[in-house]
């Protein structure tokens, strides 16, 4: 249906736009990017909370606040006027007034929405002095931190956990100039039933919420002359070049590779490699399901925002999720097991390093069931964003690196079904793809299952494999999962196997991956909140179809571990190594 | 949410189920909770959280927006001392500084004899008598500083017969 037009006028100008859109929306549409803060993705926060959007408009008393204020015919809106320039940089200066700026030590800078609108509009730091809130630090992680002594209450990243994942771990709490937003009963997330899944950080326009950073950790391994193992996972290729101001959806994978190698690391590996492998143990995990009656539907294990939001909100369904650990864990447990032993070195002397599009990587890392003889798989986790600090502090120019490969030996293959992990529905094809050979000793054709991609929150499809019709269904974001869940525990689920990942879209979305604000990245285009995700997964989906070997089961590297190491999948030197449990937790433990 | 009773979460899940048909359940709710129970702790909460499918933060939130709402029990006699603009511009700041100080505890705590809650107020509609406190329901008017051991002495009082 054709969307009603009317006429408004901006700084004297006239144009046509949309009825019932909020003078912020309409400006931007004419041109005008009207400074704004609290306000994100077309009200996806509290509302009207900053009052940095000011601007005068006729038929309104006073000025108004232009994200919320809806346009209306023969409206005259002034954003330069004195007296809104005035409004706007005193609402500002009073958000500043009760802030902690200390902007040289904080992770946003270079990135903060506040910096930003105080630079615009010339706000001062000190012009209004007064007491602060009482401030709270929460730094037990093991993912993400929360320091309300930056946080502007814009309310984005509650609705984004209520969005994205259905739970609403955040909220206002208390009131007036108390006010903070925080786990109910100001809890740390460590005590409270948060996925970590680092979404909410994606949003926050300040230093509020971040990920704990483990750059430390590294530097300190280094200095002590350990063997410092690397590998990336396949989201991470996909996004890291934003970083250094490609467009999104650049590819990011040799120059990466590249980087890694100058930053020292004794070896660069690709997790791909990790992800061939969880595809040989899940998808014969799946075929032995269904041959010896085991519980149905499989679940897939590899999202550790999934596996927290499984112990806390469904353990009645542990017994469906695949016991595979996901695929950076394995190759840790490879590293510290085959790996040194061909080489020689002693397990002790190596400290692995998983760089992650993921927040939740870092809970999972330390899960005590994920170590073997007291050492653990992995040692630390980056998130994309923490690699590109790194390659920053080095001085790397990221231009000028050349394009490299990951290093070749042992560990160094990797198939096209490894790198589609990182996109929603890339699981389940990989999975796929093996799991049809294994019947039928004929690869699936064609190669790309198209009815598993694609971004919708969840895909159903089946497929015929020897006269079983196998069905799947594929969720992102555990608000989609739910209702998958629930019919598991109802008892009613009529599918065979399930992906679930935690975050919308996949780990290409992931809460560790580089923030994509609109306000600073002025050359994407109007709708690049709607567009993201797709460009990164694009990156994935290319690099697939240019493999030369696109199924798991064909990574000459693996066939060659299973023949000299694990013999074959699901042995019991693999179940050792490579496989892992779950168990309830508990939501809101005492303290 | 072991240390709650296996019957109280009955009875809570009861009361969610009465409501569940109004526009705004969560309010009426968590008033008979806190009638009927005199606090809503972080385990009643997650109850309610099920039942209503609101985030816990978010009830939370509301518990911790309004004073008639509390964490913790209170105790025999609530102090609500009024911090409302007449009565903090006569001085209330003081009042209530100096039940805390007699009583050793902060303004939404219970004293450990179970006597005594201090809770801080808006504007408890006795201006023209500010400072004013309330004391289970009764009003002091025109309080000083020095009047808050007599007022406290008179309650012990009260309470050892
Ligand atoms: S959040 Fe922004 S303004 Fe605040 S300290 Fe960090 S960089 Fe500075
Ligand atoms: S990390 Fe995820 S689950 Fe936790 S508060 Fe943020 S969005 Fe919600
Ligand atoms: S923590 Fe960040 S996103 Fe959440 S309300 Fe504060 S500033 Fe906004
Ligand atoms: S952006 Fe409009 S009030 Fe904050
Ligand atoms: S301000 Fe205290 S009674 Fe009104």
């Amino acid at each position: 249906m054709e969307k009603k037009m009317i006429n408004i006028k901006i700084e004297g100008q006239s144009y046509q736009v949309e009825d019932g859109l909020t003078i912020l929306e309409a400006a931007k549409r004419c041109g005008y990017n009207i400074p704004s803060l609290c306000e994100y993705n077309k009200g996806e926060c509290s509302k009207a909370s900053c009052r940095v959007c000011l601007v005068e408009a006729t038929g309104a008393r006073g000025l108004v606040a232009s994200c919320v204020y809806p346009v209306s015919e023969g409206m005259e809106i002034k954003i330069s006027s004195p007296k809104a320039v005035k409004a706007r940089r005193t609402s500002v200066e009073l958000l500043l007034s009760n802030h902690n700026m200390n902007c040289q030590q904080c992770v946003k800078n270079g990135n903060c929405e506040l910096l930003h609108v105080a630079n615009i509009t010339g706000a001062r730091e000190n012009a209004f002095k007064g007491v602060k809130t009482e401030t709270t630090l929460d730094i037990l992680g093991p993912g993400i931190m929360r320091d309300t002594s930056k946080c502007i209450l814009c309310g984005r990243c509650i609705e984004r956990c209520k969005k994205a994942q259905g739970i609403g771990i955040l909220g206002f709490e208390k009131r007036g100039f108390n006010t903070i937003v925080a786990p109910a009963g100001n809890r740390s997330f460590a005590q409270a039933p948060c996925l970590q899944c680092g979404q909410c950080t994606l949003v926050c326009p300040t230093g509020a919420l971040t990920e704990v950073s483990e750059i430390p950790l590294i530097d300190k391994a280094f200095m002590e002359g350990k063997k410092v193992i690397v590998q990336t996972a396949p989201a991470v290729r996909a996004a890291i070049a934003e970083e250094f101001g490609d467009p999104i959806g650049t590819v990011g994978t040799g120059k990466m590779a590249a980087a890694l190698r100058r930053l020292g690391f004794y070896r660069v590996y690709d997790t791909n490699f990790g992800a061939d492998l969880t595809i040989m143990e899940e998808a014969n995990e799946l075929l032995h399901r269904i041959k010896n009656g085991g519980v149905l539907p499989q679940i897939t294990s590899c999202s550790p925002g999934w596996i927290n939001y499984l112990e806390f909100y469904y353990p009645e369904v542990i017994p469906n999720v695949s016991t595979c650990k996901s695929p950076h864990e394995m190759m840790g447990a490879v590293i510290k097991s085959y790996w040194a032993e061909r080489n020689g070195i002693d397990p002790k002397d190596i400290f692995v390093v998983s760089v992650m599009p993921c927040t939740a990587k870092k809970t999972e890392e330390v899960r005590p069931q994920l170590s073997h003889n007291g050492l653990r798989d992995v040692d630390a986790v980056l998130t994309t964003r923490e690699l590109a600090r790194l390659i920053k502090r080095s001085g790397i120019n990221w231009d000028m690196l050349p394009e490299e490969d990951f290093d070749p030996d042992l560990l160094g293959d990797y198939t096209g079904a490894a790198v589609i992990f990182g996109a929603t529905g890339g699981v389940m094809e990989a999975a796929l793809r093996t799991a049809y050979f294994a019947l039928t000793s004929k690869e699936l054709n064609p190669v790309d299952f198209l009815p598993v991609r694609g971004l919708q929150g969840v895909k159903e499809a089946s497929v015929d494999i020897n006269g079983i019709i196998v069905k799947v269904a594929v969720a992102s974001g555990m608000a989609n999962a739910k209702k998958l869940l629930d019919d598991i525990k109802a008892g009613k689920s009529e599918y065979h196997f399930i992906e679930i990942m935690c975050c919308p879209g996949g780990c290409i979305n992931g809460g560790g991956q580089p923030y994509v604000k609109p306000v600073f990245l002025n050359k994407e285009g109007m709708d690049i909140l709607d567009t993201y995700r797709e460009k990164r997964a694009s990156v994935l989906y290319k690099e697939d179809k240019g493999r030369p070997i696109r199924q798991s089961h064909n990574n000459p590297q693996i066939k060659k571990l299973y023949e000299d190491y694990f013999k074959e999948p699901l042995s019991e030197k693999s179940e050792e190594l490579l496989h892992t449990h779950y168990k309830a937790r508990e939501r809101y433990p005492e303290i | 949410m072991a240390a709650l009773q296996q019957k109280a979460k009955e009875q809570i899940v009861e009361i969610c189920r009465k409501y569940k048909d109004e526009p705004t359940p969560l309010m009426v709710i968590l008033s008979e909770v806190q009638t009927e129970y005199g606090y809503i702790p972080l385990e009643v909460q997650e109850v309610i959280s099920e039942e209503t499918h609101i985030p816990v933060a978010e009830i939370y939130g509301v518990v911790t927006f309004y004073s008639f709402f509390s964490l913790k029990p209170k105790g025999k006699y609530v102090i609500g001392v009024c911090l409302g603009t007449a009565c903090y511009v006569k001085g209330s700041q003081a009042i209530i500084d100096k039940f805390c100080d007699l009583l050793k505890i902060q303004p939404g705590e219970t004293t450990e004899d179970g006597l005594f809650t201090i809770s801080a107020l808006r504007c408890i509609g006795a201006c023209s008598l500010a400072p004013a406190c309330s004391i289970n329901g009764k009003v002091y008017p025109t309080l000083t500083v020095d009047k808050v051991q007599g007022i406290i002495d008179e309650y012990k009082k009260e309470a050892s017969v």
